[in-house]
């Protein structure tokens, strides 16, 4: 029996966060965090030291029983490759971050035979040649798989478990997934530009799904002595990010949808994480104003796997860097995790050298991440360390989570309108409208959750996922 | 007067304005317009023009789907007359995303334009197997049947419901697939009919493969 959780942040037994741990721009960098995570092979992420995450994934080809010893060879491959590089560039330590695919998280053993695998590699390539390595594990969210979603008990649900519990033991020091609870109403949400179903995919139903799920997972990190690190809202906010890049949806509505996200990840972070947050979620940036832990980030390194507006930004804060996956493919340069490797390494070398020079250094290389980005997107201006901080602030001074929800995403409406009033960002005339309307929307919403939750279980498609398994 | 009248209508579902669409569709039937009219002349090309808009970066999906909402309050107006006539779309498309995959977003944005533009689509989900995908073709006399894949691990099944589709005789069914790492040569090499990249042409090359 799972215990049940009350919807607001305060007033439960979770840990909250009421106030920030990062309030100055200035401080809100990259490389260091106020609380620095340290694995076992002594790296300290958050301490001073970008390091590089790499992640990477299969070229075409099935996943099942017949291809399995292939599938082996092929991770076996990627790794050997990618940590044969690092040593060579003398880099000061690696995150390998293995994302399973589908297959491998419903049949826990093989997700775990190649957590493995990698482990194996890694332990080598440190008593060998000294290289500091730590894996981070990322089960799919597999309860996905059946529609409507089935999210707090059943076999896909056990199964999920048993490969974190699996790797876990075998040495995985981070456990991350990206997690879907909400998300059985939320694309629909983004496709009709819908920002009331948005908040209620993602700050009732989302953070009452990452409450449940990280509760388990924290136990099973304590029982292994391993970190919870951090979730992402892929499924949500970058979903947007894509729809937005492909002129789908406007650019405002995915900041706004971003700032938003900010609330169901933080969830994460009350139930046991500890960062470094996952890759993909650049929430992470209001998210560690706000906890003070480290974070992963991927921009520009990562359009090996999707385009974004934020290739330099995301960068400005990050305590390691990560190509988000690439395919085990052979390029001119070599297979491509390995070429991946490569560049994430220059990357944070770079960074780090500005960290050696000094605060003023990094804080002018930063500045260049920062500008260089925030005027030509409004998903870049959101995220500039004045804004994050911003939107950050918003969420800690609410109540609970739908306020929360409301209030960042006032936030981001009221920097983006008036960021575009001073010049500072590229808003195209036929987007702003949407500021109107959606800071209307919002404006116009119940004060109560309990009233917002029965005006949107009236208007939301309730076939689509299981109330009960929502506590509603 | 009724010229109008067609204008009008074209114009509310393009606005997205579902209780005037509606509104207007009564008026045209009350004078006697035969509901095939109806659809072919004004409710088609509001979804075209639409269609037409997004491809040039004038409005954005959610515009889109509004639209295609009020095009759906004027047909469940006009669907049980022409079911009772017996007049059916010309053309039925099945489409799903293929096994293994969840990714629906753009198969549903690809479902849509084909429905404004009058295909009957059998929509068959996620996580198809390609028993799934036959029967449906079958079942629906479908001329078309459209593949959806975003995984590289799932692109292979592309291949294995084409083969199973030939196998099972369905050698008149067109095969158009699509997704985010397809490509025209992926389509050559696993032997469909046709890829298009994006939803506004997969109703292009919809019609090119049903005419073929
Ligand atoms: C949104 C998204 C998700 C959402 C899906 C939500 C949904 N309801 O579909 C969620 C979060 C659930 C998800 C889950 C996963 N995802 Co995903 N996802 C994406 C993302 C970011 C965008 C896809 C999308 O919706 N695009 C918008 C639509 C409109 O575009 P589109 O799908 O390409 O469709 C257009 C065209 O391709 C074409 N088209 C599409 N279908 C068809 C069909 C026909 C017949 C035709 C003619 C045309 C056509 O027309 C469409 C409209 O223009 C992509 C990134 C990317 N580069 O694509 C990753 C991506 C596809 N996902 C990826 C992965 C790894 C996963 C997961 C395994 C992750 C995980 N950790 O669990 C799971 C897999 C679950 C599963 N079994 O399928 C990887 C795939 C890597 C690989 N090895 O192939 C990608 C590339 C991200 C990445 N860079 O790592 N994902």
């Amino acid at each position: 029996m799972w215990p049940e959780f009350a919807s607001g942040r305060h007033g439960t037994l979770m840990p909250k966060f009421t106030t920030l741990a990062i309030s100055d721009p200035a401080q809100l960098r990259f490389g260091v965090a106020p609380k620095p995570l340290n694995t076992r092979h002594g790296m300290s992420i958050g301490g001073g030291i970008v390091y590089p995450e790499l992640n990477f994934t299969l070229p075409p080809m099935f996943v099942n029983e017949t291809t399995l010893p292939e599938v082996k060879r092929q991770y076996r491959e990627i790794i050997d490759g990618a940590l044969h590089r690092a040593v060579e560039l003398e880099a000061p330590g690696v995150v390998i971050e293995f994302e399973t695919l589908p297959p491998m998280t419903e049949n826990p053993s093989w997700g775990i035979d190649i957590a493995k695998i990698l482990l194996d590699a890694m332990e080598k390539a440190h008593s060998q040649h000294g290289l500091k390595s730590v894996l981070r594990m990322t089960p799919n969210d597999t309860r996905e798989m059946e529609r409507p979603p089935v999210m707090r008990s059943g076999m896909l649900w056990e199964r999920m478990l048993e490969t974190f519990e699996g790797s876990a033991a075998a040495g995985a020091e981070l456990l991350s997934i990206e997690s879907v609870g909400g998300k059985e109403i939320h694309d629909e949400a983004l496709m009709m530009g819908d920002l009331s179903a948005v908040l209620f995919s993602q700050c009732v139903m989302g953070v009452r799904d990452m409450r449940f799920l990280w509760t388990a997972i924290d136990k099973i990190a304590r029982q292994y002595g391993v970190h919870c690190a951090g979730d992402t809202a892929c499924g949500f906010g970058n979903t947007a990010m894509v729809l937005a890049e492909q002129k789908m949806i406007p650019r405002v509505f995915a900041a706004v949808v971003r700032a938003v996200s900010a609330v169901r990840t933080l969830v994460g972070y009350e139930c046991g994480c500890v960062g470094p947050g996952k890759d993909c979620g650049y929430e992470n940036v209001i998210l560690k104003a706000i906890t003070g832990f480290p974070m992963a980030m991927e921009g520009k390194t990562s359009a090996c796997a999707h385009l974004s507006p934020l290739g330099n930004i995301a960068a400005a804060t990050c305590d390691t860097w990560s190509n988000e996956s690439v395919q085990n493919i052979k390029l001119l340069g070599g297979m491509a995790p390995t070429v991946y490797m490569e560049q994430l390494i220059y990357d944070c070398r770079l960074m780090n050298q500005s960290l050696a020079d000094g605060r003023d250094a990094a804080l002018l290389y930063q500045k260049w991440m920062v500008n260089s980005d925030a005027g030509l997107d409004p998903q870049a201006y959101i995220l500039t360390p004045r804004s994050a901080i911003a939107i950050a602030q918003s969420i800690v001074s609410s109540p609970d989570d739908y306020t929360a929800g409301k209030n960042a995403a006032l936030a981001a409406i009221a920097l983006l309108a008036e960021g575009h009033k001073n010049g500072l960002v590229k808003i195209s005339e036929l987007e702003l409208p949407w500021l109107d309307t959606m800071r209307e929307t919002v404006e116009e919403l119940p004060a109560a959750e309990g009233e917002f939750i029965d005006q949107m279980m009236g208007t939301v498609d309730t076939e689509k996922f299981v109330p009960k398994d929502y506590a509603l | 007067m009724l010229m109008n009248t067609f204008q009008e209508l074209t114009d509310a579902v393009e606005k997205g304005n579902r209780k005037e669409a509606a509104r207007l569709t009564q008026v045209l039937l009350d004078a006697g317009t035969a509901p095939l009219e109806i659809v072919e002349s004004a409710l088609v090309p509001a979804m075209s023009n639409v269609g037409e808009k997004f491809k040039n970066n004038q409005v954005f999906v959610p515009e889109m789907l509004i639209a295609a909402r009020a095009m759906k309050e004027a047909m469940a107006i006009i669907q049980p007359l022409l079911t009772a006539a017996g007049i059916v779309p010309k053309y039925t498309a099945v489409i799903g995303t293929v096994q293994g995959d969840l990714h629906d977003i753009g198969k549903n944005l690809v479902a849509m334009m084909l429905k404004g533009a009058n295909f009957n689509v059998i929509d068959v989900g996620i996580n198809v197997p390609p028993e799934k995908f036959i029967a449906a073709a079958r079942e629906n006399n479908a001329q078309l049947v459209g593949l959806s894949a975003l995984l590289t691990t799932t692109m292979p099944a592309m291949k294995t419901i084409v083969d199973a589709m030939r196998a099972a005789g369905l050698n008149n069914v067109k095969i158009m697939i699509g997704g985010a790492p397809i490509t025209q040569q992926f389509a050559n090499e696993i032997g469909a009919d046709g890829y298009s990249p994006d939803a506004a042409s997969a109703v292009d090359l919809a019609h090119k493969l049903v005419a073929a």
